[in-house]
């Protein structure tokens, strides 16, 4: 067996040590556009910060691809897929023959057209370890640096490079900050953090036009700046699939086992679409855990096992200038709010169970939330006044604890 | 492989597992130097409600929420036992918001901290169970 995986972050891994856990011989060929031992992306920001190095944030050992038998093409990207004769085109004209191929290409910044971007010689995204390299090499202390998107992207560089510049402001069209992931409450309290941190917010407007170091915005202001971060947005990178005619709707489709709409391709991480179980939604779920979860089952499945994934879940988890917050599922429902000291908790309840919630500050044990979110457990099973107060295994009934604490799990 | 396992009903809710975790994970050879005078943060921990008490620790699922939702690779299983890598850990949280028993802490210092079955301190076996006076905390194969 012969297999092919595009990509080399969490899904790709997954991906991996999916086949692995079932197939221990299948040659495994992984091709990466970027030349770099698989990295954790995520992690880009702490290493602006100073919290890890290039070597520490390598995703997996240096002898991840030997140890499981992977033929690691990096610096090589793939251009096309062709399913009549079951090999992957590279751009420097070799072909990648697979029997099973699993697509994880991730996604790429998503820079709407803004006039007079051209005219801005500082600017840069924030997705890559090339990315953060070149960034963190543009500034300097007297730096005045405007970023544009206040999301995780956008709130975690500024985080990351705080420390390296001078002045800073972060825009952004919504009226509040983190909006995929907090409710307004929530925003407010991380904004009051970090504003307290020298950064300043310009929320409800975006920029109209840039002229070199200005950016006028369309509420008639300007922010004067030396470099430029544009988070706006993510896009998944479904082309390969979509040239190949499978079916894409702004994410890669794919069954509960990974399978795209073709044969023998398989898809997971950031390129592809999830079914989000609390909400109902298919959704994109840019999400580290998703993607790794996604490529463990495609792998298993095309090294013929029989796995599913039918529990993707929003989660998120992550600190701003020491603040932590962690975030789950949906927020439409039934709200229980708790605010104490420097903590906000919010939990939503719909049909009897937890759907989802927002912590910030205290985040301890958030894991026992998460379970009653994914494994959408009744709460009439459990005692719902005790577990709000806290997250805790009293709170589930005793035959259940014992099960949860006494059997192999 | 050999898990720790609780007996809620053979627990007496003495703490105990919990300074012997702390002091077998602190490094030092004298539990008084290591937690006198200090608050302890012991990677086991101990539930009780109305007469009712019971240990949590690191079940080392087989299926490890918390490893495969590690963002940094910091943690790993090995052998069937799941360890933290500290020099890796950012202190994200991802795994506080992945475990279902509510196992991974959070520290003061950043990294997170877990059970890691006393394989990695001198103790070189639970010291929670070797501890514990009405074996309601045992170290077996089920």
């Amino acid at each position: 067996m012969k297999y092919v995986i595009i990509g080399n972050s969490a899904a790709a891994v997954g991906g991996v040590e999916g086949i692995r856990s079932v197939d221990k011989e299948g040659g495994i060929t992984l091709i990466a556009s970027e030349p770099h031992h698989t990295y954790s992306r995520p992690l880009i920001s702490y290493l602006a910060w100073g919290k890890t190095d290039e070597a520490r944030m390598k995703y997996r050992p240096d002898d991840f691809y030997e140890k499981n038998g992977v033929t690691a093409l990096l610096g090589c990207t793939a251009v096309s897929i062709d399913r009549q004769t079951r090999t992957v085109a590279l751009a420097d004209g070799k072909k990648a023959p697979y029997d099973k191929l699993l697509v994880a290409t991730g996604s790429a910044p998503f820079v709407p057209p803004m006039e007079g971007l051209e005219t801005v010689e500082n600017k840069f995204s924030f997705m890559t370890l090339d990315d953060a390299r070149a960034l963190t090499a543009a500034l300097t202390p007297e730096s005045r640096v405007l970023i544009v998107g206040a999301g995780l992207i956008g709130m975690k560089c500024a985080e990351g490079i705080r420390h390296l510049c001078g002045e800073m402001t972060i825009l952004d069209l919504a009226p509040r900050i983190l909006s995929a992931v907090l409710d307004e409450e929530g925003s407010a309290f991380v904004q009051r953090h970090v504003e307290a941190q020298g950064i300043s917010f310009r929320l409800s407007d975006s920029v109209a036009r840039f002229e070199r170091h200005t950016a006028h915005l369309k509420s008639g202001s300007a922010v004067d700046f030396d470099v430029l971060v544009l988070a706006v947005g993510v896009q998944p990178n479904a082309g390969l699939v979509q040239d190949a005619g499978g079916k894409v709707a702004r994410g890669i489709v794919t069954d509960e086992r990974q399978r795209t709409t073709l044969e023998d391709i398989y898809a997971a991480g950031d390129c592809t679409l999830s079914h989000d179980v609390t909400s109902g939604q298919d959704k994109i779920l840019a999400l580290l855990p998703n993607a790794y979860l996604q490529g463990e089952v495609a792998g298993k499945n095309m090294a013929g096992g029989d796995a599913v994934y039918d529990k993707a879940i929003p989660m998120n988890a992550g600190g701003f200038f020491g603040l932590h917050i962690a975030t789950c599922g949906d927020v439409h429902g039934e709200d229980y709010i708790t605010r104490e000291g420097g903590s906000y908790k919010r939990l939503v309840v719909r049909d009897g169970r937890l759907v989802g919630f927002i912590l910030i500050g205290d985040v301890a044990r958030a894991g026992i939330y998460t379970s009653l979110v994914r494994e959408q457990t009744p709460l009439c099973s459990i005692d719902f006044e005790l577990i709000r107060s806290k997250p805790q295994l009293m709170a589930f009934a005793a035959d259940a604890r014992r099960k949860k604490l006494g059997g192999a799990v | 492989m050999k898990r720790i396992y609780v007996e809620e009903k053979w627990c007496l809710g003495c703490h105990l597992c919990e300074y012997n975790c702390a002091f077998a994970n602190s490094g030092s050879d004298s539990m008084v130097k290591a937690l006198k005078d200090k608050l302890i943060r012991p990677r086991i921990l101990v539930e009780e409600r109305n007469g009712v008490c019971f240990a949590v620790s690191c079940r080392h699922c087989t299926e490890p929420l918390c490893v495969k939702s590690c963002i940094s690779g910091a943690l790993s299983k090995q052998d069937g036992a799941i360890f933290i890598d500290a020099d890796k850990c950012v202190g994200c949280y991802t795994c506080v918001l992945a475990c279902p028993y509510g196992c991974i802490m959070p520290t003061e210092e950043g990294p997170v901290q877990k059970c890691e079955l006393c394989m990695k301190n001198a103790s070189g076996a639970p010291a929670c169970v070797a501890g514990c006076p009405n074996r309601a905390i045992v170290y077996e194969e089920r």
